[in-house]
């Protein structure tokens, strides 16, 4: 057991995760050998985790400007303006590796830990997503973690009092030893009220706020920049437990605070702790910083200065404030009976020092711990080529309604219900669409506007063609936006990835990242905020590689959207982006594919981004100006199980007209991209508008109110039989 | 006197998440700010209304409303019961009324061990003279959003007997449009809400400041509210 | 003195959590487990010598906050009592 006078040597190093480069650097740049507290700050912050050394130079290669960007990646969440001197700030971050741990926890004290991302920069937040990935349907540990983790979201999300309005869950073999549990949260503040985290002022007060710390989650940075083994049982201590209850008390007191003109700085303490907030906060005030350990709250005896900056108690913040606001500030928190500490100050030494048991800890320089991080450049190749999967591979002549019902009845596409109403989708009673709809709407609170917001990424899509999937998840997004009427704004990422010391996985990320750039640009939604969640391998095995795109975008009227579900009988069915000649598609690395194929990985569909564009637009002016009446993206399983969605839900029929050459099952569920299936009141006017556009637009048929789905002319099926396996799926799995 | 001149006070606790929702709705009807109090006031000013929002008050930390129900504002709300002063309690509400005995039974854990948040359908029973039932139609059932993970209303047999014989049974859970199983949480006799037995205090599961217009949740919920209301102005 | 109060539901209450974790030992092949009832312990550091004294207060804890006397019972063990 190692102490604080005890000498460090490289092998503590590498038990930190740090490298022999690593640790040599470390010694070159103090001039000496650094104490247990030193080392374990300088692991902390050049962890994969909060150092981004992996993914850092291809992360620049992202677009980040836009006249819509307030704040762009670097701080706390990304800002962007939606008008009316009002800003939405948001991102997504990843809680893996403690998820797979401890579901509930993990899951829970992601929930809370975005949240603070996000209220740090004074936004009341208002939205939650999150993205989820879990193991085989059938696998033994799939069941618990999908309870555990759905628990978790609802049981911090619902207690904070935030509507979790959105999100998606797949299942894949790729997950079973590695669970991606994504929380996005978005929230408003005031354009010109918006807070940051560097530190300003010399001598300023460094205040300690929200829960008392313990040894929770000590290294939690590390363990998520490790792979996990049979070690992994044993690692049980170091996840985090959450406290919603504090969440709530503390989001009303700092949003209090700041309403006050007290604060200057301010930092939520996540993923280690005191560490990454003193060191940025400092870092990025190009200053430095003094603090007293003896002075941080503690509900634990005898913590040492390792322990004290390196624990991951949950609910805590640092803040810099005004020289003069100290007691205003101490009364807010008291009224609301959290821990306010000032424990520190601000200095001009550019060092970070640890004064503890009246000696000192840790007197390291600032810049080494930020400006020295590493940064790699790790090796990667070109990505595979795929070979094109022909329909008639693979295909046979069973009805259509046949494969619906067994499609419709698989974990893949089956309805999520039974997840999403264990979340509150509705407190604060503004959230205009929830889960079920192609993209979340949410009122801003006191107007008639109101924010979208989507997650999205297709993993076999990335796995087939990286560039192709990290494409295609700004398009999906894109798509799902436009769908509901909202015009897309900025987008937060999560790159979710295996070991990046293989080359054949760092290609994945690179490609993805090319990829989601292109995405990003064509279609104006430059990234914001985002988190890199790398070694989400077990034994050597990695994951199907899951680059989620978190979007946000505005709609000036929520009277003008429209949902994903058919409301009236007798209105025309259309697919916008399809022409009247198709009678296949592409069925390659498709959801039919993976049911009724073979196991092999075949080329995605092509994707075109110039055609995302012109035809998102085109779906949502047509849906402003009242031609469109519902509206759903054609993604996963392909056109009719885009019809059959928009069907069950509505309790409304459909008559489908289908082609009668070509081959029937690839038109069905070819995946090909940029298509919506809408519906109209006005016929005419839709068919003339989209020939002006140049967008191609077929008829499909027609609403009907008989309580069936008619594929041809004999091809029919209930939508009340549709609906018990689409409804029933999910729960006959959690009930094992 | 007319809805605006209604005096309508929210309390409000640690945790409580619906009273600014509570409050928009009660705005929305009656053109009107109803005060938002804060638990630690040790008196309440005349109102015609008291409100207990929804929500996890102290995190439901012990019991759900446990240590709200002990909370120093309480007193004077007991007070203003006492004092035939009305009373509502929604969802986290309901289980506080329910810890201070303000009304009669215990909500304990959803059967099904899940929190659920969905539609269902309220049918209005006919009660003892109130001012939350009296405009109600009993053949027209309404649709009400719930979100709760402790819905499930208990009281043993003797008791449910007797509320029900007193028409202190307001609501019962009901089929609904929205689909699902027609009782959400296993509540005894299907109970979705209570009446004190002066009619006057009311607890309510579903949460009708999340149904107040066409495009969010519906207009049953705005239909109850303003009837109650009406009813007080009266 | 330290006072350990167990609380649990009284007869007759539903425990729907103990009706899940019966069906999970059983699913678990512990099929000899029949009813299952879930309550709490808490535990109080509390600043009393006399044992009566502890118990008539803690007792009082009990009615007033600790038990909601309609659905459950409480008992009260003081491990230092002689």
């Amino acid at each position: 057991m190692t102490s604080a006078s005890d000498v460090m040597t490289f092998e503590n190093a590498a038990t930190m995760g740090l490298s022999r480069d690593e640790w040599d650097l470390i010694n070159q740049r103090l001039g000496r050998t650094p104490n247990l507290c030193e080392l374990g700050i300088f692991s902390a912050m050049w962890s994969e985790h909060c150092s981004y050394k992996s993914s850092k130079k291809w992360l620049k290669t992202l677009p980040i400007d836009g006249p819509q960007v307030i704040e762009g990646p670097g701080e706390n969440a990304g800002a962007v303006d939606i008008g009316d001197g009002l800003a939405a700030i948001f991102k997504i971050e990843s809680h893996n590796h403690p998820s797979f741990i401890e579901p509930y926890q993990g899951a829970a004290t992601g929930v809370g830990g975005i949240l603070r991302d996000v209220f740090t920069m004074g936004a009341r937040p208002v939205a939650l997503l999150n993205a989820l990935r879990f193991g085989a349907a059938e696998h033994e540990k799939t069941r618990h973690l999908v309870g555990g983790v759905v628990s978790g979201i609802g049981g911090y999300g619902n207690c904070i009092g935030i509507p979790t309005v959105g999100g998606e869950v797949n299942f894949d073999k790729s997950y079973n030893g590695n669970i991606l549990v994504n929380a996005m949260a978005v929230g408003l503040a005031n354009s010109d009220r918006i807070f940051r985290s560097a530190a300003t002022g010399p001598g300023n007060p460094v205040i300690y706020v929200g829960a008392k710390t313990g040894r929770d989650g000590i290294h939690g940075a590390t363990m998520a920049s490790a792979e996990f083994s049979d070690e992994t049982e044993s690692k049980r201590p170091t996840v985090q437990v959450g406290d919603p209850f504090t969440g709530k008390l503390l989001i009303e007191a700092c949003l209090e605070l700041m309403a006050s003109d007290s604060v200057l700085s301010i930092q939520d303490m996540g993923a280690a702790g005191l560490t990454s907030s003193s060191v940025e906060m400092a870092s990025k005030g190009g200053l430095g910083m003094e603090i007293d350990l003896d002075l941080v709250p503690a509900r634990e005896e005898n913590m040492s200065a390792y322990e004290l900056m390196l624990s991951e108690s949950q609910e805590r913040m640092l803040m810099v404030l005004k020289p003069d606001a100290t007691e205003t500030a101490r009364a807010i928190f008291n009224k609301w009976d959290l821990d306010f500490m000032p424990i520190g100050r601000v200095t001009e030494t550019g060092r970070l020092i640890l004064l503890k048991d009246g000696g000192t800890a840790c007197d390291i320089p600032i810049g080494p711990l930020v400006d020295d991080a590493p940064e790699y450049d790790r090796p990667h190749g070109d990505a595979p080529t795929r070979k094109q999967l022909a329909s008639s591979d693979i295909t046979n002549d069973a009805p259509i309604t046949n494969m619906l019902k067994t499609m419709l009845g698989h974990v893949d596409l089956a309805s999520r219900r039974w997840i999403y109403e264990q979340y509150d989708s509705q407190v604060m009673a503004d959230t205009i669409a929830g889960p079920g709809g192609d993209a979340a709407l949410v009122r801003v609170h006191g107007s008639k506007r109101g924010l979208a917001m989507s997650t999205d990424c297709t993993p076999r899509y990335v796995e087939a063609d990286p560039k192709m999937g990290g494409a295609q998840a700004v398009a999906e997004a894109y798509r799902n936006l436009s769908a509901i009427g909202a015009t897309p704004l900025a987008i937060t990422n999560n790159l979710n990835f295996g070991n990046p010391e293989k080359p054949e996985i760092m290609t994945q990320l690179v490609e993805s990242v090319l990829g989601m750039g292109d995405a990003a640009r064509q279609l104006d939604t430059p990234v914001v905020s985002g988190n890199v969640s790398l070694y989400n391998e077990t034994d050597g095995k990695a994951i199907q590689p899951c680059p989620v795109i978190g979007m946000v975008g505005v709609i000036e009227n929520v009277d003008d959207a429209v949902g994903n579900c058919f409301v009236a009988a007798d209105q025309d069915i259309f697919v916008i982006g399809q022409s009247d000649k198709a009678d296949d598609g592409w069925l390659g690395a498709s959801i039919y594919q993976q049911h009724h194929g073979d196991d092999g990985i075949y080329a995605p569909p092509p994707l075109d981004l110039v055609a995302e564009q012109k035809t998102g637009s085109f779906v949502r002016q047509e849906i402003l100006g009242g031609g469109i009446s519902a509206a759903h993206d054609i993604a996963d399983g392909g056109l009719a199980v885009a019809i059959a969605e928009m069907a069950m839900r509505s309790g409304f029929g459909a008559e489908i007209a289908v082609p009668k050459t070509g081959n029937l099952h690839g038109w069905a569920f070819g995946e090909d991209q940029a298509r919506f299936v809408v519906t109209t009141a006005d016929s005419q006017a839709l068919i003339a508008a989209a020939k002006e556009a140049g967008i191609e637009i077929t008829k499909l048929g027609m609403v009907s109110d008989q309580g069936e789905l008619k594929f041809g002319d004999n091809d029919t099926i209930s939508i009340a039989d549709l609906n018990a396996v689409f409804e029933g799926c999910i729960p006959a799995l959690m009930a094992g | 006197m007319t809805l605006s001149a209604l005096r309508v006070a929210i309390i409000v606790f640690p945790g409580s998440n619906c009273d600014r929702d509570m409050m928009v709705a009660i705005e929305q009807l009656t053109s009107r700010r109803p005060a938002l109090v804060w638990h630690k006031e040790a008196s309440l000013d005349a109102a015609d209304l008291v409100i207990i929002p929804g929500g996890f008050s102290f995190g439901d930390y012990l019991r759900c409303g446990a240590l709200a129900g002990r909370s120093p504002i309480m007193n004077a709300v007991l007070d203003h019961a006492a004092r035939g002063g009305a009373v509502m309690g929604i969802c986290n509400g309901f289980q506080i009324l329910t810890e201070t005995g303000m009304v009669p039974g215990v909500l304990i854990r959803n059967a099904g061990l899940k929190f659920s948040c969905r539609n269902v359908g309220l049918r209005p029973c006919e009660t003892l003279a109130s001012p939350f039932t009296a405009g109600l139609d009993l053949g027209e059932d309404l649709t009400i959003p719930i979100a709760h993970n402790e819905g499930n209303y208990f009281a043993d047999a003797d008791e449910l007997d007797r509320i029900e014989g007193n028409g202190q049974v307001a609501f019962r859970y009901a089929a609904s449009d929205a689909g699902g199983p027609v009782n959400p949480n296993g509540a005894s006799r299907d109970i979705a809400g209570v009446l004190s037995s002066n009619g006057r205090v009311l607890g309510m599961m579903p949460h009708p400041e999340r149904a107040m217009s066409k495009l969010h949740g519906g207009t049953d919920g705005a239909k109850f509210l303003l009837k109650s209301l009406e009813a007080l102005v009266s | 003195m330290q006072a350990i109060v167990n609380i649990s539901l009284k007869e007759g209450v539903l425990d729907p959590q103990g009706r899940a974790i019966s069906h999970s030992l059983n699913d678990l092949g512990f099929s000899e487990v029949g009813d299952v009832r879930v309550g709490k312990q808490i535990l109080l550091e509390i600043d009393e010598t006399d044992p009566a004294r502890l118990r008539q207060r803690v007792a009082r804890m009990c009615e007033t906050l600790l038990s909601n006397t309609v659905i459950e019972d409480y008992s009260i063990d003081i491990p230092d009592e002689q």
